[in-house]
């Protein structure tokens, strides 16, 4: 199974590692997985900005580099979401255009969800061990129904505690340029989110999402929480952390 | 109501800095979620149930004139008056007549957001007239110097307990009471005069019936009846879009209102209001209710909405669910919102109603998250909502010239891999030097926005593309292309789960 592995811009940028983590896993589990060098960004921050010329042309960007994969698999709830669920949208008025961009959507699946969906994988390549507290992000969870794939996946290893935290569907308050036009508004939300994690009692928290990540990473350290994990479910199921 | 929109900023920072208010919003949350979220699983198809009161409001708004038109003959038939305003003002002119007009001195009003929305209370006070609210939320907010109410269910939900004391202590001159119950009845002691000596009374309409000319009202109170059936005129203020073609309809919608709003299954009062007091005064005629009603029937924008982009929006049923569920909403408050409806619902309404350019917060003070869009009993793509209307202030160039480039300059790049590449790769250089030993970005230029409260945690090392050529360079798969975005022509590895694992790459690097 030939994949297609749409970095997604802070990955790539801000936190690599959790890339080869998601290859780690992917080719653990039977694939082969490329990498298409022209890949740049998938639109999102234009499209929640209102620029929606600047998605259209981003996702026929896409659909030219990633046609012609068996499936396109993206470490990022929000981005994948960006990708499934508007791309066709975008596209209402050129139905062939929308048609191929529409089957493209349907072979793009968030990291997990694609494990956990499409290869039913039953076993992880690499050990962890602890207590975690998972963190459902927004566009993963409502766009994408991306809830039981990382439970389901972190439960193939016994070694993995999930602890739940309070409102573990909330909300962190990043938002992408909401989280600096509005930082203070921003903060407040993360502030509560940061609160249920450390109720939880784990000292780790992971997610889907590297929006979320930065933002409560980014507020646990400068509240002088040095401790506290913030890690990504790919490194978690690759034992990369 | 008078639009303070533009000061959002301002006022956000002033409400999370509120300690009292922060404590007081917590109530949405625990109170508003849990019970909506309990309430739903009462109904056996909570999905079903939407999608059924959907295709009803829907159905009701596809053919909104000949509905509304229906609904005037059927109120005419039964005694009613029907009254159409183009503005809210032009609707508060045509109370204030119908109050001229039967000689009236006091008004009892039952809650209604469209009365905020025509600054009802002013126009009536400068004709001389004495307007009293009587729901107890609106109450206490009329007699702290008229505030406005800062949710459109529980309009004092900003306040607490404590305060609501403070306050009724210093306007009834009466010991301060601290027991709820107690500080309730006194309300009352204060309230029932008002009732008995009302000349008219106003309500807001929850929904308007086309096929028998009523209105329906869902209140907790007991107030509305005080309202609607002791004064000899009843005026009912409301929004054209309320109308539902008929009585089946209403029940469909009735499950999910209350339910979605407060958490209750069906509110304390449920009534529908037909007509005027039958054969007044004659024997055998109906004991109670109002000789003269009234409907006046706001536009306010709602029309321009018909047929649109955001015509989804007049489904609304105004439950109030989209706020309580809103992260920012339940950090800010209903105030900072600057106009009638707060949250969500409020960003798309207010811009709508009152102009984008008066508005232009609105819609970007909205993390995305979903979450109002999830719990809408209605399914207003809340989120898709806001997005459009950034869209409409960037294509009006309604945005600070400072983003408008940093959006042309982000697009340019992300289109020309050539140029997004070393950019990419620059920037993460420049972040791991910034970041130093500490490994920790505390504060950067044109960042502030971020680093004023938080870290950047900076990359550690190279980009994954740099890692991921590298690692190809090594003999492993996904060599990379050189050609341009033509697609890939066939694998250019051969590694299936024998490949190199990533442990060979620099993960750990």
């Amino acid at each position: 199974m030939r994949i297609g592995f749409f970095v997604t811009c802070l990955v790539d940028l801000m936190r690599p590692e959790i890339g080869l983590s998601a290859v780690k896993l992917l080719e653990a589990a039977g694939c082969t997985v490329e990498v298409p060098m022209q890949q740049t960004c998938c639109g999102q921050p234009g499209y929640n900005s209102g620029d929606t010329d600047a998605a259209r042309v981003l996702a026929r960007k896409f659909l030219a580099e990633f046609e012609g994969y068996d499936h396109v698999v993206v470490p990022s709830g929000s981005c994948g979401g960006m990708i499934r669920h508007h791309y066709p949208a975008l596209f209402r008025d050129e139905p062939d255009l929308r048609n191929r961009i529409q089957a493209l959507c349907d072979r793009t699946w968030e990291l997990t969800s694609f494990l956990h969906d499409v290869l039913k994988v039953s076993a992880l390549p690499g050990r962890f061990e602890g207590e975690v507290t998972y963190h459902d992000s927004c566009s993963g969870l409502r766009e994408l129904g991306v809830q039981a794939q990382p439970r389901a996946l972190m439960a193939l290893n016994p070694a993995i505690r999930v602890t739940e935290m309070r409102d573990a569907r909330a909300c962190c308050g990043f938002g992408g340029t909401f989280s600096v036009k509005y930082g203070d508004i921003s903060t407040a939300i993360v502030d509560e989110k940061i609160e249920n994690i450390h109720a939880s009692g784990a000292r780790c928290v992971v997610l889907g999402d590297l929006g979320c990540m930065l933002n409560i990473e980014g507020r646990l350290r400068r509240c002088g929480d040095t401790t506290t994990r913030v890690l990504h479910v790919a490194q978690v199921l690759a034992g990369d952390a | 109501m008078q639009v303070t929109s533009m000061h959002f900023k301002a006022r956000a920072g002033q409400k999370l800095a509120d300690k009292r208010l922060q404590e007081n919003l917590k109530k949405l949350s625990t109170k508003w979620v849990a019970g909506r979220a309990q309430a739903i699983t009462e109904l056996d198809d909570f999905e079903a149930t939407r999608d059924d009161a959907i295709e009803r409001r829907n159905r009701a708004l596809a053919n909104l004139d000949v509905w509304i038109e229906r609904f005037e003959q059927q109120a005419t038939a039964r005694g009613a008056t029907v009254l159409f305003a183009e503005t809210p003002a032009d609707a508060a002119k045509l109370v204030v007549e119908i109050a001229r007009k039967h000689g009236v001195r006091k008004v009892t009003k039952s809650k209604s957001m469209v009365s905020e929305e025509m600054a009802l209370n002013r126009a009536l006070d400068a004709a001389g007239i004495q307007p009293v609210e009587t729901d107890l939320g609106e109450y206490i907010l009329q007699i702290n110097n008229n505030e406005p109410p800062s949710h459109i269910v529980a309009p004092v939900v900003h306040k607490s307990k404590d305060e609501v004391s403070d306050l009724f202590a210093r306007v009834h001159q009466r010991p301060r009471l601290t027991d709820i119950p107690q500080m309730t009845r006194e309300a009352r002691e204060f309230l029932r005069p008002h009732f008995l000596s009302s000349d008219m009374g106003v309500s807001g309409g929850n929904f308007l019936i086309a096929e028998t000319g009523s209105v329906a009202l869902f209140t907790n109170e007991g107030n509305e009846g005080m309202c609607t059936v002791v004064p000899k005129v009843h005026v009912v203020v409301t929004g054209i879009e309320k109308v539902l073609p008929t009585l089946d309809d209403l029940a469909a919608v009735a499950r999910l209102l209350p339910r979605s709003a407060t958490g209750q299954s069906i509110s304390n009062y449920f009534s529908i209001l037909t007509g005027t007091r039958e054969g007044a005064g004659r024997p055998g005629g109906e004991p109670d209710g109002p000789d003269h009603t009234y409907f006046v029937l706001v536009d306010g924008g709602r029309s321009g909405l018909i047929g649109g982009e955001f015509q989804d929006m007049l489904r609304c049923i105004r439950c109030g669910a989209c706020m309580n569920h809103c992260p920012v909403y339940q950090k800010i408050g209903g105030h900072t919102y600057g106009w009638v409806y707060p949250g969500p619902m409020g960003s798309v309404l207010t811009p709508s109603y009152v102009g984008i350019e008066n508005a232009l917060d609105l819609p970007q003070a909205a993390t995305m998250c979903g979450e109002c869009h999830v719990v809408c009993p209605m399914k207003i793509p809340l989120p898709d909502l806001l997005r459009k209307l950034r869209e409409k202030q960037l294509d009006r160039r309604l945005r600070p010239l400072g983003e408008r480039l940093g959006l042309m300059a982000w697009k340019f790049a992300a289109a020309r891999p050539g140029l997004y590449r070393p950019m990419v790769r620059l920037a993460s250089r420049v972040l791991k030097f910034v970041g130093g030993e500490r490994g920790r970005i505390s504060s950067m230029p044109l960042a502030g926005g971020w680093t004023g409260t938080r870290d950047l945690m900076p990359p550690s090392g190279p980009t994954f593309k740099e890692r991921w050529a590298q690692r190809s360079g090594q003999g492993g798969p996904g060599a990379p292309r050189s050609s341009g975005p033509a697609g890939p022509s066939g694998p250019s590895g051969s590694s299936g789960p024998s490949g190199p694992s990533s442990s060979s790459g620099p993960a750990g690097g």
